[in-house]
């Protein structure tokens, strides 16, 4: 790309990825944001143990486990730091979460394919996009950069810079463009984002990525490194610890309630807003507590919105799709430990026309003890701590909310009445949160069918604490899940009465 | 009369367009001009030089038409007329809640419409019952909101900061300061992306020029070159707070830097013709521009503000007898020999009655169904949903609905 080369784009800022990067004498396309030419670092001089070193690293990489692709293992092998392999926190080595066979859901076809949470976004946003030339995105870093979780990976390439546009980090101006946007009649997807957020590897990672480079330097080669380290932005680069995206999506909040919740009611009907709001929401790991909340009981408060929140590739792609199908703002809350997480789909999923109805939630597990409710991530833990119930003799039916706005009543209240116990999962704050919401349901609709009080696990009511120990007792385990199970089945002692 | 109750049957249809636009006053039989005068060109040099920033300014030379001049005339006099109606209405409790009027910026919403097309868009905050008007609203809609009638322009469910007209280009109707900036600047890249050949201009205050979002969207829109004109209505006053209190730097057409910007004597509509003119030309070349509109607003912010705590009588006297939009048009229609001074009384006094009708009809017009209160939250489905809260809605006597049918959820 030549400097003073004319756009080719009509939003003159998003230059076309044809242009390409700037070569030199090899590039390695990593994935990460291509820093202006005085910022480039410069690669070490060749020696002549690099080829050697390089031909021992392309045989070995640092491989967690299981690879289903590198983006995964390298997303998976973050997401478990300091975990266990069922998912709990723990001060051990590095493992990824594989979903166990006897974990996964009931009622997916028995087919081979599996794919990941990222990939069923991605693949719902470039289907909807080529179904229907209004659909457009806007976000920081979802265009040159590929997405900063590789969600929107490919789409510029595939739809050019006029429909993926890349943004300043100006969420309450850009969140505004994309409602006024809809207000016209577009059919916008805004993405929130800034950073990855895993800096506490980042030197070991610099270390094998300058030993890449230098490498690949003498060669002459270009090699894709894929997106191992893309997670990791060197800090001249970048900014400091990432961000979590609905955590910058509270910048914009006026805009998504004040500008676009109401405004079909306001108007009685005469202007509509056929937005999507999206990104990842809730803790990830060791980010602290301005890029952990969840907030998925703010946005589900207001009238106006719907909300919804995935767990499996399934719920990933059929939901975006009908999100963006749907002709109200919806607010789309992924979460970030998912994305790289793969699970069965079956081909019914891998349709283009597939859609998953709004307002409907799944019955992951049947059970007949007790209900548990959960949404997101939970919905993992939650269905391990079925499998520990299961064990014990106590048969939990487990329920993916899916939608937190319009809330299944129905679904919860048929379960409830079915098992008459309730335990609600979120990993939000417990106040005003959504368990609390579903308790109530409850007790207004289905009061004299529990046996037990109502069980809400969530999230504890403190900001996210950064280290490790803290971190692990502020969000909801599995062991959490399984004992409140077992107090609802009057199998131990109330709180109240240890108290 | 017959006008309006045309008007009320057919809301949207052509022909009350039509007989809403005032193409042909009803002095023209009596005038002093032939109708083929109307559309003479004269030539009006505005009393203020534009100024601009990083931009040539236009000619002070202004071509318009007696026509023109007298729609100028008539739009501008209903206005005021509706207003001052409306501070009435809100004393006699028949308006609650915010009520912001315009009396004193007529000329901005009109010498804007001039300019452009239905096809523009224009975005406003909440002094918009005049924009609402000048895009082709009608009276009766008008009161019919404010008082929260159902047939008000958003049935009653907006009220005096909400009023919208899409399929004119009017996108409202914003209470939030500062909110509708980012919003037009999206409504320009819609124009953009659908490469309509349009612009958007998006209207605010002095008070609201200070916003953040108002800087990220101008970046923005400077960035993607869209066709959008920041429109700076200022009237010198953020609610309380003057100009010079509120901003280090007042000159708000300079406040784009990058983003050139011209300065408009906003109280002359020939001002605000040529400069939306020039602002809709260069928006569709080069991007966005800002306007400063200097301007003045006699009521104080709204009506819970007298408006003298912070100016003085003085001041917006002064500036009523100086600086007033109608009677520069009256005074321009006068010395051109357009129409004689008592025609343009009648026309006052035929506009006067026109409002006072729709004002009666308004009153008559009832109040929302209660059903209303659970339609349009959503375009797509899940009424039931509202049903469970009922629950908690006493006023509403609906606490008997059956559990099974509270829970259900349609699409």
């Amino acid at each position: 790309m030549t400097n003073g080369a004319k756009p080719t784009s009509i939003f003159p800022g998003q230059r076309s990825a044809a242009q390409g990067y700037s070569s030199g004498t090899a590039s390695i396309v990593i994935g990460l944001r291509r820093a202006p030419p005085n910022q480039r670092s410069s690669s070490l001089p060749p020696s002549p143990a690099f080829p050697f070193l390089f031909l021992f690293f392309f045989f070995w990489r640092p491989r967690p486990g299981k690879d289903v692709g590198t983006r995964e293992a390298g997303v998976g092998q973050l997401a478990s730091v300091g975990k266990d392999e069922k998912g709990n926190m723990l001060g051990g080595p590095l493992r990824r979460i594989l979903p166990e066979i006897s974990r996964l859901p009931k009622g997916y076809s028995t087919v081979g394919k599996e794919m990941t949470v990222r990939e069923a976004l991605n693949s719902a946003l470039d289907e909807e996009m080529s179904a229907d030339p209004k659909v457009f995105l806007m976000g920081e870093e979802v265009g040159e950069y590929q997405g900063a979780y590789k969600i929107t990976k490919g789409l510029l390439e595939k739809y050019g810079p006029e429909r993926v546009l890349d943004t300043p980090i100006t969420e309450a101006g850009f969140t505004g463009i994309g409602v006024g946007a809809a207000y016209y009649g577009l059919h916008p997807v805004v993405e929130f984002m800034t950073f990855n957020f895993s800096m506490q590897n980042e030197s070991r990672v610099i270390g094998t990525l300058i030993l890449f480079s230098a490498a690949a330097s003498v060669l002459g080669a270009t090699v894709s490194v894929g997106c191992l380290f893309d997670e990791f932005k060197p800090a001249k680069l970048g900014k400091g610890a990432g961000s979590m995206e609905f955590d910058l999506g509270i910048v914009a909040i006026d805009h998504i309630i004040n500008s676009a919740a109401k405004m079909n009611y306001m108007s009685a009907g005469n202007i509509s807003v056929p937005i999507v709001f999206r990104g990842p929401n809730g803790a990830a790991a060791g980010v602290s507590s301005q890029h952990s909340q969840c907030y998925a009981a703010w946005y589900a408060h207001v009238p106006g919105l719907k909300v919804l929140s995935p767990y499996s590739s399934e719920d990933a792609r059929g939901l975006l799709k009908a999100a963006i199908r749907d002709p109200d703002p919806v607010v789309f809350l992924e979460n970030e430990i998912l994305y790289g997480q793969s699970f069965p789909v079956s081909d019914e999923v891998l349709d283009s026309s597939f859609c998953l109805p709004i307002g409907k939630a799944k019955i992951e597990r049947e059970g007949k003890d007790v209900t548990i409710t959960a949404f997101s991530k939970m919905v993992d833990y939650a269905l391990q701590a079925a499998e520990v119930l299961s064990k014990e003799g106590i048969s939990a039916e487990v329920i993916n909310l899916r939608s937190l706005r319009p809330l299944d009543r129905r679904t919860i209240n048929a379960s409830v009445r079915k098992t008459n116990r309730l335990v609600s999962v979120e990993e939000g704050f417990p106040q005003h949160g959504v368990g609390a919401e579903i308790c109530t349901s409850v007790i207004e609709e289905s009061f004299e069918y529990l046996d037990a009080p109502v069980e809400r696990i969530a999230g504890a009511d403190v900001p996210m604490p950064y280290a490790a120990n803290l971190e692990r007792l502020a969000v909801p385990q599995v062991d959490n899940i399984v004992n409140a199970v077992k107090r609802a089945c009057y199998r131990s002692v109330p709180m109240a009465a240890a108290a | 009369m017959a006008a309006a109750a045309a008007r009320l049957a057919s809301r949207q249809s052509p022909i009350s367009k039509l007989l809403r636009r005032p193409l042909l006053p009803s002095c023209i039989s009596s005038g002093l001009r032939h109708l083929s005068d109307q559309a003479t060109p004269i030539t009006v040099e505005t009393s203020v030089p534009f100024v601009g920033h990083k931009c040539e300014p236009p000619s002070r030379e202004v071509e318009t038409t007696p026509g023109e001049l007298m729609g100028f005339f008539r739009e501008m006099a209903m206005m005021r007329r509706m207003e001052i109606a409306a501070d009435s209405l809100y004393k006699a409790k028949l308006i609650r809640g915010f009520c912001h009027l315009y009396d004193g910026q007529e000329a901005v919403a009109v010498g804007m419409e001039a300019a452009i097309t239905r096809k523009d868009a224009i975005i406003t905050a909440y002094r918009d019952h005049c924009i609402f008007l000048g895009r082709g609203g009608s009276l009766v809609e008008t009161f019919a909101e404010l008082m929260g009638r159902r047939a008000g322009c958003s049935n009653g469910k907006g009220g005096s900061m909400h009023f919208y007209k899409k399929d004119s280009g009017f996108y409202g109707g914003h209470g939030i300061v500062g909110a509708q900036v980012p919003l037009g600047c999206g409504l320009a890249f819609a124009q953009k992306y659908l490469k309509e050949g349009t612009v958007t201009f998006a209207m605010y205050g002095d008070g609201a020029a200070n916003q953040g979002q108002l800087f990220e969207a101008l970046n923005i829109s400077a960035l993607w070159d869209l066709p959008v004109i920041l429109v700076c209505e200022n009237n010198h006053y953020g609610m309380g707070t003057a100009e010079w209190r509120a901003a280090k730097s007042p000159a708000y057409y300079k406040r784009g830097d990058y983003v050139p910007g011209l300065k408009v004597d906003g109280m002359d509509a020939l001002a605000v013709k040529q400069a939306c003119k020039f602002a809709k030309e260069h928006a569709l070349k080069n991007g966005p521009l800002i306007l400063e509109m200097d301007t003045y607003r006699y009521h104080g912010h709204s009506m819970s503000d007298p408006g003298s705590t912070y100016r003085t009588r003085d001041e917006i006297s002064g500036v009523r007898q100086e600086r007033d939009p109608i009677e520069r048009v009256r005074k321009l229609i006068l010395s051109h020999e357009i129409a004689s001074a008592a025609e343009l009384k009648d026309i006052e006094k035929e506009l006067r009655k026109e409002v006072d009708d729709a004002i009666a009809q308004a009153k008559e017009c009832p109040m929302p169904d209660p059903s209303e209160l659970f339609t349009d939250v959503f375009v797509k489905g899940c009424g039931a949903e509202m049903k469970t809260c009922q629950r908690c809605v006493a006023a509403l006597g609906c606490l008997s609905e059956p559990a099974s049918c509270c829970s259900s959820t349609k699409e």
